[in-house]
């Protein structure tokens, strides 16, 4: 029973994370979508950027509302469930999630306000400032969150003193090895999350011929953002590989599927990993295509699982497989991309009603996607929390009992699927209602609030 | 590093943790209110009256937690645990009271079941915080840098007692609140509930002063000894000042008075608590510098803090300015 609160504490911090992440996958990269409309609007002056930004605007309220409450569980899970991590890496962590939380304070009280309520009370271009700075606002979280992750993946400007982490060097701490890939990974992923999202809006509306200027405008923007991303993604995640190669060898080794150290490695395309048998079975796979593209060489060698000692492993199957799903995501939009450009260049965006269900169907993609890529590296970073120096098993709360871990992660599940239910059930109201019909209703009276994102948007349960 | 960054931290934390007990002190309390009122348009009324702010007062928990975490990690690691089960009841509390608190407003079907969401959010965030401070006071088994006590530690007399003593002293916080932002019906029943709760809040008080010495012959000493005594004499009858200040202007009929005077006597607690547990930031065993982060952590967070709190503030302030004033049905929320 000794592993059973271990389990069941990572359980819930996957079960609270996943679902807090979900929100700023999307706001992040809506945020900036929001800024370039405004300025779009600024400079060209066409109302039809106004409408879509509005209708952005909104969508942006309620989701950003939804991330701010579900976060503020976070904080309190690693003091809760995590106490011997948090001791010991608390020196350095945790003043950077703090700085995390600092700024967002800091964007929800000057800038959102603006952005969300201020669009008849300001002039036009402090607007679009507004929007500007909320904007560098996700992105300056999502930076110091990222660092936070980074560090654990590969500390660095530490001293370890009876077991506990020091700051050295705060830049080094701030620029680990890890953080410059997955943090340029990252916001391409949630880039390309919203991107998907409003190609796939925009679509559901053009098969139904409502907002059409709109939408027409939307799936443009959507396209030529995926157009650069889904390419630059493929290279940004070739490189992210290439450090966790140097730096986490048994992550990438699980990744791949990899067991035997050799040159010439095949690249594994599917299979069923075996950790008892180190090896997997029904394994289809390409010879030599994982050298290369590893190390450049067909003949490279590429460590395998079976260098390190068993308890030195991360549990391959998840990695194994949530990576795939990862890659599977983003060839599906490469399809879409490639697809659209193909329809756009013939012309015939607007009238294949399979290509615009296909762009709805697909609006999940980036979800599942920063999902899977999460796990992948996190489940790879296993049995560490900070990789290479501290266990995971040895960062939990050592009162904690397997009941208590149940209770509470039984008691989330519970108040998430209500909220967040209702959270999704409002959300697809708003996008049902669509730009047009609310113009006027969005404009705000002298009685509306700022400070409460989610009174941005005033459509009725 | 020359300078001791602990007293700077402990004036930071603490009152980031005032302004949290403050702010949605009085939110949480016309939360606690709202079955009680008179009628659904009343409801809506009280819910208009905190809308534009009560997110902005949570902001202030946040900044605590990770202020704790950040500037005394060991109190972190060793509170948190203890609390898990109070922690845990809170945070739900508060997330479904956040949302039932949106969606009522946007409700045309179902307000019933938002309201009661509200409510039992409201009441289950109150007393959890209350088990959390009261908890806190009695103290925590620790062994080396951990707490080794049991999860149902929480689960005593004292620790319940103080969880139903915040429940009336929110109450009265959101009753004084309400009184003065509300007119007619609405604030006289705020009046009578005002002063219902005050003299649930002064049997609570008398009663845990009471107690608290006995808890620990260290909180006794701090008290009673000489010449402490001498000093600390003013806080007791300071706090009787202000109990019959707010006793006298609820019946006198006074408006913003009685909000001040409620906000007054939560700060003489907040004071008596302080008194009772320093220096130590786990009571009775670890002090504010033994829980301290090295210098070079403090510093770090230090310099972004003192930069972007004050601006956090003054946006508090305007926005409590800004919906300065009573609120009518009319400009209601819509």
């Amino acid at each position: 029973m000794d592993v059973d609160p271990v389990i069941l504490s990572r359980l819930q911090f996957a079960f609270v994370v996943a679902f807090h992440f979900l929100l700023p996958a999307f706001t992040i990269g809506l945020a900036s979508y929001i800024a370039v409309l405004e300025g779009l609007r600024l400079w060209t002056g066409k109302e039809v950027y106004l409408r879509i930004s509005t209708f952005w605007i909104r969508i942006f309220a309620v989701s950003f509302g939804m991330g701010v409450v579900s976060g503020i569980v976070m904080p309190f899970q690693f003091g809760t469930n995590w106490s011997r991590f948090s001791d010991a890496a608390a020196e350095i962590i945790a003043p950077l999630m703090a700085y995390e939380g600092l700024t967002a304070f800091f964007l929800e009280a000057g800038f959102l306000g603006v952005l969300l309520f201020g669009r008849q009370r300001v002039p036009q271009w402090v607007h679009f400032v507004a929007a500007v700075m909320v904007a560098f606002g996700t992105l300056l979280s999502t930076f110091w969150i990222l660092v936070v992750n980074s560090w654990m993946q590969t500390p660095a400007g530490y001293t370890l003193v009876d077991g506990r982490f020091f700051p050295a060097d705060w830049i080094e701490v701030i620029f680990n090895p890890s953080f410059p890939w997955r943090f340029l990974h990252v916001v391409t992923a949630v880039y390309l999350t919203t991107a998907f999202t409003v190609i796939g809006v925009a679509a559901y509306y053009l098969r139904q011929g409502r907002f059409v200027q709109e939408s027409k405008v939307m799936m443009t923007m959507g396209l030529l953002l995926a157009a650069v991303l889904v390419p630059a993604q493929a290279l940004l995640g070739d490189a992210h590989g290439l450090n966790t190669l140097t730096h986490q060898p048994q992550k990438l080794a699980a990744m791949e599927g990899i067991w035997e150290t050799r040159g010439g490695q095949p690249a594994v395309l599917f299979g069923i990993p075996d950790a008892s048998a180190e090896t997997n079975r029904a394994e289809i796979a390409i010879p030599k295509l994982a050298s290369l593209y590893l190390t450049h060489d067909w003949n490279g060698v590429v460590q395998g699982l079976k260098d390190f000692p068993p308890e030195q492993r991360p549990p391959v199957a998840p990695v194994f497989f949530a990576f795939r799903l990862m890659v599977g995501m983003w060839a599906v939009m490469l399809l879409i991309t490639v697809w659209g450009g193909w329809l756009g260049w013939r012309r015939r965006n607007v009238a294949s009603p399979l290509y615009l269900r296909a762009c709805t169907l697909a609006i999940p993609t980036g979800y599942v996607a920063v999902t899977a890529g999460w796990i992948t590296t996190e489940v790879g970073r296993q049995p560490y929390v900070v990789y290479g120096l501290l266990r995971t098993a040895d960062g939990v709360t050592p009162t904690l009992a397997p009941g208590d871990v149940m209770v509470s992660l039984a008691l989330y599940a519970a108040v998430y699927s209500v909220v967040f239910g209702a959270g999704l059930y409002y959300l697809v109201k708003l996008v049902r209602a669509g730009p047009g019909e609310l113009r006027h209703a969005a404009e705000p009276g002298p009685e509306q609030r700022p400070a409460r994102p989610l009174s941005a948007a005033d459509v009725e349960i | 590093m020359a300078i001791d960054l602990v007293p700077v931290w402990t004036v930071i934390l603490g009152f980031a943790v005032f302004m949290y007990v403050l702010l949605d002190g009085f939110d949480l309390g016309v939360g606690i209110l709202f079955p009680f009122a008179p009628g659904d348009a009343e409801r809506t009324l009280m819910m208009n009256s905190v809308a534009p702010i009560w997110d902005g007062n949570e902001t202030w928990l946040i900044l605590g937690g990770i202020g704790l975490f950040a500037a005394f990690p060991l109190a972190f690691a060793v509170i948190m645990p203890a609390l898990y089960y109070p922690i845990l009841f809170m945070l739900l509390g508060l997330i479904f009271r956040g949302i039932a608190f949106e969606f009522r407003l946007k409700a045309k079907s179902g307000r019933k079941w938002w309201d009661r969401a509200f409510f039992g959010g409201s009441l289950v965030a109150t007393f959890s915080q209350g088990i959390v401070l009261g908890a806190f006071v009695q103290g925590f088994e620790v062994s080396g840098r951990q707490f080794a006590g049991s999860n149902l530690d929480w689960m005593r007399p004292f620790p319940l007692a103080v969880g139903a003593g915040l429940v009336v002293g929110y109450g009265m916080l959101g009753a004084t609140w309400l009184l003065m932002k509300t007119e007619g019906d609405l604030q006289r029943w705020a009046g009578a509930k005002a002063r219902a709760c005050l003299i649930g809040v002064l049997a609570f008080i008398g009663m845990v002063s009471a107690w608290t010495p006995f808890l620990q012959p260290g909180i006794a000493e701090r008290w009673f000894s000489w010449p402490n005594l001498l000093f600390l004499a003013p806080v007791p009858v300071v706090t009787g000042l202000i109990a019959w200040w707010l006793w006298d202007s609820l019946a006198r009929g006074r408006e913003v008075a009685p909000f001040l005077a409620a906000m007054g006597l939560f700060l003489m607690c907040y004071l008596g608590l302080g008194i009772s547990v320093w220096p130590n930031v786990v009571p009775h065993t670890i002090s504010l510098w033994d829980a301290a982060a090295s210098p070079k952590s403090q510093a770090f967070l230090l310099v972004g803090t003192l930069f972007l709190v004050p601006i956090i503030l003054m946006y508090t302030g305007w926005s409590y300015w800004v919906f300065r004033g009573k609120v009518r049905a009319e400009a209601g929320y819509h």
